[in-house]
């Protein structure tokens, strides 16, 4: 079977598309490595998306994204991408397991992961009291201490999820006391916690601990002092890197691994889009991922059906087929449809297609059309001729005599 | 897979010869959901080469960090009642968890 879109990660950008694409009746097909939802549902804090302020969660939002997708008939399958063949018509990924899927149109939503800070201790003590995860491992922590490393959005609003759990929660900060990276309402709500604590100017240095973490070593970033604090607890908060590796030999990223997209999220590829965090983009939220994947969807539905009826009509046509561009707004190329009507009026072996050019601006780049009207003739998927502009009945019968 | 908890942990797994693997994991911990088919398939492949266990965390959080767990998905082997392989959140790939299985059951 070969779907119209095929998603491949089901976090807010994917499942978003796919609530599009399944309501404009595509076939869609979400492949996710495990349940949909993505960093999304591993965020307990959700007071941002909008209509959403109240008793809302990450995990209760994304729950109502994917039964929102399934409501319209996308189909949510597991499986992790990690191969694909993006050229051509048909596109075709390969998931971990072997599984071959193929499409005419497909959006890439994989997603970020957090950074990892790589310091010593880190690797070893991982699952041991280094955490990424605030809400897969804060009840661990209950009535014990831990720090958070970073400042950003995410940094503060999980370290305020942790105050529910640990005893004292300490924010490591880069920064001079006061400057955080963070929203306003958070860092106000943070600093008003009395069960947050603050390290300012330091940065994490090492992580101590037998077999659970016990301390740490902080520098304090002016003067270069080495400080330990003990701890039981690490939680990462310090940025995402895209999960895009799969994608590097196939697709244009930035530096940093992120895809390349128009505003239309379009990738270098015809036919493949990106959305969500794995993106370029200046900000990474559940809105802007939902707002990603709903462009994706309408773009690739566009490409759809530009490619699929200039496919029927043109290139697979069993007899001759005059293509003309013409745009609404040009009276001269509409004129040049009533002539080209009256011109094969009577004429056998030819047809008559029309293409809105600003409608189908990929298909009239790709034959160079720079003029409206413009008429291809065309035969068995080739251009035999063309006329550009101002042309006559007659030049039109010189044509078809090719 | 046999429910283990702070009552039956040390009949089940520590007192248990041969191999047995512990699946640490909680509700609220949502890789650990997204997880469960693979572990459970992982598990049902593998019927009788180990005792498969499965520790929800949720109300067993002593028992979990008594054996060096503070985070989750964690899975735990061990052998005979030692510990012998652990993976957490980053190295958990299935592949590699079944060339552990293999290798400790033989």
């Amino acid at each position: 079977m070969i779907y119209d879109v095929l998603i491949a990660g089901g976090g807010p950008a994917g499942l978003a598309a796919g609530i599009y694409a399944s309501r404009a009746k595509l076939k869609t097909i979400i492949l996710d490595k495990g349940r949909p939802g993505g960093q999304a549902a591993t965020t307990m804090e959700m007071e941002n998306y909008p209509g959403s302020f109240q008793e809302v969660t990450g995990p209760g939002l994304m729950k109502q994204f994917a039964e929102h997708a399934a409501h319209f008939g996308t189909d949510v399958q597991r499986g992790l991408v990690e191969k694909v063949d993006l050229d051509g018509p048909v596109k075709r990924l390969t998931t971990k397991d072997g599984r071959v899927f193929e499409a005419r149109s497909v959006i890439l939503a994989p997603g970020a992961e957090p950074r990892t800070l790589n310091i010593k201790g880190e690797g070893r003590l991982r699952g041991k009291g280094v955490s990424y995860c605030a809400t897969c491992d804060a009840d661990f922590f209950e009535d014990l201490d831990v720090v958070v490393v970073g400042n950003g959005d995410a940094a503060v609003e999980e370290a305020m999820y942790l105050t529910r759990f640990a005893n004292e929660v300490t924010l490591i900060v880069i920064h001079d006391e006061g400057v955080l990276d963070c929203n306003k309402t958070s860092a106000e709500r943070a600093m008003a916690n009395p069960k947050i604590k603050w390290e300012w100017q330091s940065m994490l240095e090492e992580i101590i601990g037998d077999e659970l973490v016990e301390k740490v070593i902080l520098k304090d970033v002016k003067t270069g002092a080495l400080r330990e604090k003990e701890t039981n607890g690490v939680f990462f908060f310090i940025g995402t890197v895209p999960k895009t590796e799969f994608l590097r030999d196939v697709l244009t990223l930035d530096e940093q691994g992120y895809i390349l997209t128009n505003e239309m999220m379009e990738t270098n590829i015809p036919g493949v889009y990106a959305a969500g965090d794995a993106r370029a983009k200046y900000l990474r939220q559940v809105i802007t991922a939902a707002s990603d994947g709903a462009v994706a969807a309408v773009a690739a539905e566009k490409y759809l059906d530009e490619t699929e009826s200039f496919r029927h009509q043109v290139l697979e046509a069993s007899e001759r087929v005059l293509l003309t561009f013409w745009a609404p707004q040009s009276q001269e190329s509409i004129e040049a449809l009533a002539m080209l009507d009256r011109a094969l009026y009577g004429e056998g072996g030819v047809s008559l297609a029309k293409l809105d050019s600003y409608r189908n601006k990929k298909t009239a780049a790709l034959y160079l059309v720079k003029r409206i009207p413009t008429v291809l003739l065309f035969e068995d998927g080739r251009v035999l001729g063309r006329l550009e502009g101002g042309f006559t009945e007659a030049d039109i019968k010189i044509l078809l005599q090719q | 897979m046999v429910e283990v908890n702070k009552e039956n942990y040390e009949t089940e797994v520590l007192q248990c010869e041969g191999v047995v693997f512990v699946d640490f994991w909680s509700p609220k911990c949502e890789p650990c959901m997204a997880l469960m088919p693979d572990v459970e398939a992982f598990a049902a492949r593998n019927e009788g080469r180990a005792k498969f266990c499965s520790l929800d965390t949720t109300n067993n959080r002593r028992l979990a960090i008594a054996q060096k767990v503070m985070g989750q998905p964690t899975f735990v082997f061990y052998k005979d009642g030692e510990k012998a392989f652990v993976f957490d959140k980053d190295t958990i790939d299935m592949d590699k968890v079944q060339a552990k299985l293999d290798e400790l059951a033989g």
